[in-house]
């Protein structure tokens, strides 16, 4: 038994690094990665979180599992998210990769320090 | 105690991935410490019982969206990034920025983890297609339906941007 | 019942006239437009006689008509409504007939001057608030037409705009009437507060209940603060120097409102109120030691002007000064004859040494007149007329009013015969100045340009002949080139005319007062005792002292005593007026030469009558001067340069240092971007942690 709080602390770890990554970094492809990264934490979050509702539901009375406000929640939910997540990211990825070739095109560099003029 | 062995196993190999992926200077180099990192991803999902998460996980993620950013980092045959004043500088804050980030929030949350229960390995009768197809198509139809028109219009874009002009 | 008179008609219809004049005039030929002002003012001088006719000869209670109602206001209402009583009688047939009489005088007089419309828009429209102010029923409307004559009177004062001294004088009249109506206005207030109404008949009746004040108490307090109010409007000490700067306006302008009508508003108004002022001894007091110290002190400065306007200006401010003397002794009935009569005679001195400059082609300066009485004859005997009557010989109007005044206040306990003696000297300076222009303009030689008139004359005219370069002729009678007739010429029969008139008045106008010692049975004073009475007698018991009934008081006048003294009072103003004719005659006929050799011998005195007491340059500096300092520097500069415009111009620049600061955020830098989405999102945790640490 793995305490809940454990996921959510290499979730949090995840999600610093990818954060730091992504304001430290100067090659923007670099950033991208960060981004998913921090995707990728907050996923994690959301399926420990199903699991723990899933554990919830079997131990309370009814079989459905209840927000400490009473609402109740179905614990799947957090895995379709995730799935919502992963879709919205590969769309995300496709264009912002596109737009990063096209800019690419005309300034000759991946370094975003160097891409500041809002002229192109 | 197996459960806990093997989270903490796969635990470390991620976040030594996360780490690899902001020290490598080679964009390339990043990007496969980030397959790496998402790998090891779905194994811990796989400890969380969600098969299907786990299966789309290195399908799409890893298979995909990865393949993807290497492919652009081929084309675009981008370098290694040089050493800079700047970077060095961004070294002496980001590393304790992030320490002192992740720390404060395990810190709250080791405090409130009496509230919170624990985690069991997962079961065989949890995180199954078939339950969460049942979700997609029944409770959360309309945002499925609306995500095949965003991909539709993602593939669009892409192409659009993608073009050479003239 | 009494039918109703429709005594709004009065002042209405010279407001149509105005009306029409103002908006239509400038197209209109010079007759149109004298035709429609004329035939207004006639119409209502037809239909006030018919209302007096009517109402004649009025009984104890006045007749009042409500037109509309106005203000109401909880319990305090102020009508448009009329009252015709005795007192309003006599008022707006003066206003009226004399000022019907002036307008036919202006369309000679004014035929060769520009902006002919306006004139006479500006004169109907001086009628409309002047006769709204004797007309009205209460003190609000009165007031109306109290700030509306000042109105007119800024407006005609400055009729040759173009010239400075004319929009200044006009200004300093404006002011100088503000000033007093500031006191007036106090004085209703109080009344407001303390009656609950402004009409006149709820207000008296409930004064009436006071009691009569020893000392110094709220019904004093209203009626300084009316007299303040009536020393703005009839030129008392000290609001009265805007009149001697009126004259820049045309002369029938000074004959209409400068004499005998704008200016008696004030006594008008002492009169109306004599309910009050009859239990306020204090302030009634007051009100002789005003009118009596103006009377002389204008009469002194009138000795040296040589300005021939001028002089009658002083002289005018003078005899206001009897006229509030006369209110001032609770002789309210005396002030209002001798108002009548000043009409007379005042009017026609204006409108004949208006007809002595038209004849010598705008000369006004009196050391280049002389001789004119051969030449222009029918003036000269008018003008012969109006000074005997403003000297007070028998049996001319001005002998009669005045002489009752000065009875009155002879009369009067506790310093009467002070008031009598001062009153008496300024009857013989009156006489003595009078005769001075009399002699200086009629007789002697005719020199116009043998004189040296000195450096102020110089200044008097410098303006006129600045003006000669503007393109406009509308500077009129100053400038004395553009007349071309040639030569010293009578005026014409349209200013002729009403002169006769005016002087039949001057000569008979006297004979309606005739007191009972001389035989007469002053019908004048019997005709507005119901207005008067109220109060009188208590005011003769604790003003005069005299005896405890009324009864007792008639009888005391038809006492062989009485008569004696009566006689003797009016023997020594004769006499004084004689003197004042042979002192006259001496310096400015027989021996002219003396005058110059008196002024260098008491240089310095001569000096400062000559400068008017150096009273305007006085107020220039304790008032005008550090008010203005006060308004540049303070107002202007600091508040609303520096307060208003720094808020307005600040709130700008600081909107624009505000923007240029945010500006930074879009550096189009994107690792900048970044920085600030994190931040922003970390504010965001961390307020949610905040809100929720505690749960």
């Amino acid at each position: 038994m793995v305490p809940l709080s454990w996921y959510l602390i290499l979730s949090a770890i995840l999600f610093s690094l990818g954060l730091f990554g992504f304001l430290l970094k100067r090659n923007i492809i670099t950033i991208f990665m960060s981004i998913e990264l921090m995707l990728n934490a907050v996923n994690l979050s959301f399926v420990a979180f199903a699991n723990y509702w899933n554990a919830l539901a079997a131990k309370s009375a009814g079989g459905v599992a209840k927000l400490a406000s009473g609402v109740p929640v179905v614990p799947l939910s957090g895995h379709v998210f995730v799935f919502f997540v992963m879709v919205v990211a590969a769309a995300e990825a496709a264009v912002g990769l596109a737009i990063i070739i096209a800019v690419f095109r005309t300034r000759e560099t991946l370094n975003v320090d160097q891409v500041n003029l809002l002229k192109l | 105690m197996v459960h806990q062995v093997l989270f903490i196993v796969f635990g470390l190999i991620c976040v030594a991935g996360a780490v690899n992926l902001l020290v490598q200077r080679h964009p390339i180099n990043s990007a496969l410490s980030l397959v790496v990192v998402m790998a090891s991803l779905a194994l811990i999902y796989l400890l969380l019982g969600a098969e299907f998460v786990a299966a789309i996980q290195v399908i799409v993620y890893a298979g995909a969206i990865m393949v993807l950013f290497v492919f652009v980092i081929m084309l675009l045959n981008a370098g290694a990034e040089e050493r800079t004043r700047g970077s060095r500088i961004a070294l002496f804050i980001g590393v304790p920025g992030v320490v002192v980030l992740a720390g404060a929030v395990a810190w709250l949350l080791v405090h409130s983890s009496g509230q919170l229960g624990g985690v069991t390995i997962g079961s065989s009768d949890f995180g199954e297609t078939h339950s969460i197809a049942r979700l997609l198509f029944k409770d959360f139809l309309l945002p499925f339906e609306v995500t095949s028109v965003l991909i539709l219009i993602a593939i669009m874009g892409a192409v659009v941007l993608g073009k050479r002009e003239g | 019942m009494t039918p109703n008179l429709n005594l709004w008609l009065i002042p209405l219809l010279p407001l149509i006239g105005a009306a029409i004049n103002g908006l239509f005039g400038r197209r209109f030929k010079n007759a149109v437009v004298s035709t429609v002002a004329l035939l207004f003012t006639a119409a209502s001088f037809v239909w006030a006689v018919r209302a007096v006719w009517t109402l004649w000869p009025g009984g104890e209670k006045p007749y009042i008509e409500i037109v509309a109602p106005w203000i109401t206001a909880g319990s305090f209402s102020a009508p448009f409504g009329f009252q015709l009583d005795q007192l309003s009688m006599v008022m707006v047939l003066v206003v009226t007939g004399v000022g019907f009489l002036i307008h036919i005088y202006s369309v000679g007089y004014m035929a060769h001057e520009g902006g002919y419309y306006r004139f006479f828009s500006y004169l109907n429209l001086f009628m409309f608030f002047m006769l709204t102010l004797v007309l009205a029923n209460n003190y609000l409307l009165m007031f109306v037409g109290w700030e509306g004559v000042g109105l007119a009177s800024y407006l005609l004062i400055g009729f040759y705009f173009l010239r400075d001294s004319a929009a200044n004088a006009g200004k300093k009249a404006f002011i100088v009437n503000r000033i007093g109506d500031f006191g007036f206005l106090i004085g209703m207030f109080l009344i407001i507060k303390n009656f609950g109404s402004l009409t006149y008949t709820e207000v008296f009746a409930k004064v009436s209940q006071h009691p009569a004040e020893t000392g110094w108490g709220l019904l004093t307090a209203i009626g300084l603060c009316l007299l303040f109010g009536a020393a703005g409007k009839s030129a008392q000490v000290p609001l009265y120097v805007w009149l001697p700067d009126a004259m820049e306006g045309p002369t029938p302008v000074s004959a209409l409102i400068h004499a005998a009508t704008m200016v008696t508003a004030g006594v008008y108004m002492l009169a109306r109120s004599h309910a009050i002022f009859n239990l306020a001894p204090n302030a009634l007091m007051i009100v002789a030691i005003i009118g009596c110290l103006t009377a002389i002190f204008a009469a002194t400065m009138g000795l040296a002007q040589t300005d021939i306007k001028r002089v009658l200006a002083y002289s005018t401010v003078s005899q206001l000064g009897y006229m509030v003397l006369a209110c001032g002794v609770a002789a309210y009935a005396a002030g209002i004859f001798h108002l009548m009569t000043h009409a007379f005679f005042k009017a026609l001195l204006f409108l004949g040494a208006g007809s002595v400059i038209h004849a010598i082609g705008g000369e006004q300066d009196m050391r280049r007149m002389g001789g004119l009485r051969k030449k222009i004859p029918v003036t000269f005997w008018v003008m012969t007329v109006a000074t005997f009557a403003i000297a007070g010989f028998p049996p001319l109007a001005g002998f009669f009013s005045k002489d009752e005044i000065l009875g009155a206040a002879f009369h009067r306990e506790h310093g009467g015969q002070i008031l009598w003696a001062v009153g008496l000297i300024t009857a013989g300076l009156t006489s003595f100045y009078m005769f001075r222009l009399w002699f200086m303009t009629f007789f002697g030689e005719y020199k116009p340009g043998a004189v040296d008139v000195g450096e102020e004359a110089h200044a008097a005219a410098a303006p006129a002949h600045a003006a000669h370069g503007a393109a406009s002729h509308s500077h009129g009678h100053a400038d004395d080139e553009s007349h071309g007739h040639g030569g010293v010429h009578e005026s014409p029969w349209v200013m002729l005319a009403p002169l006769v008139m005016l002087a039949v008045l001057s000569f008979v106008g006297g004979w309606v007062g005739v007191p009972q010692f001389m035989g007469g049975s002053n019908k004048f004073e019997h005709f507005l005792a119901p207005v008067m009475e109220s109060n009188t007698h208590e005011t003769r018991t604790l003003v005069f002292h005299v005896t405890d009934s009324k009864e007792a008081a008639e009888l005391e006048e038809r006492s062989t005593e009485y008569v004696r003294e009566e006689w003797l009072l009016a023997g020594t103003s004769v006499a004084a007026a004689a003197f004042g004719l042979f002192f006259a005659w001496l310096l400015y006929y027989k021996k002219p030469e003396l005058p110059a050799r008196i002024t260098a011998r008491i240089h310095g005195i001569y000096l400062l009558v000559l400068h008017k007491y150096y009273v305007d340059e006085g107020y220039g500096a304790i008032f005008v001067k550090p008010l203005l300092a006060l308004s540049t520097v303070v107002f202007w500069r600091g508040v609303d340069q520096g307060i208003i415009d720094g808020l307005v111009n600040g709130a700008g620049s600081t909107s624009r240092s505000i923007g240029n600061e945010l500006r930074r955020m879009q550096s189009g830098n994107i690792r900048s971007y970044a920085a600030w989405v994190a931040i922003g999102g970390a504010v965001v945790v961390v307020v949610m942690i905040w809100l929720r640490v505690g749960r």
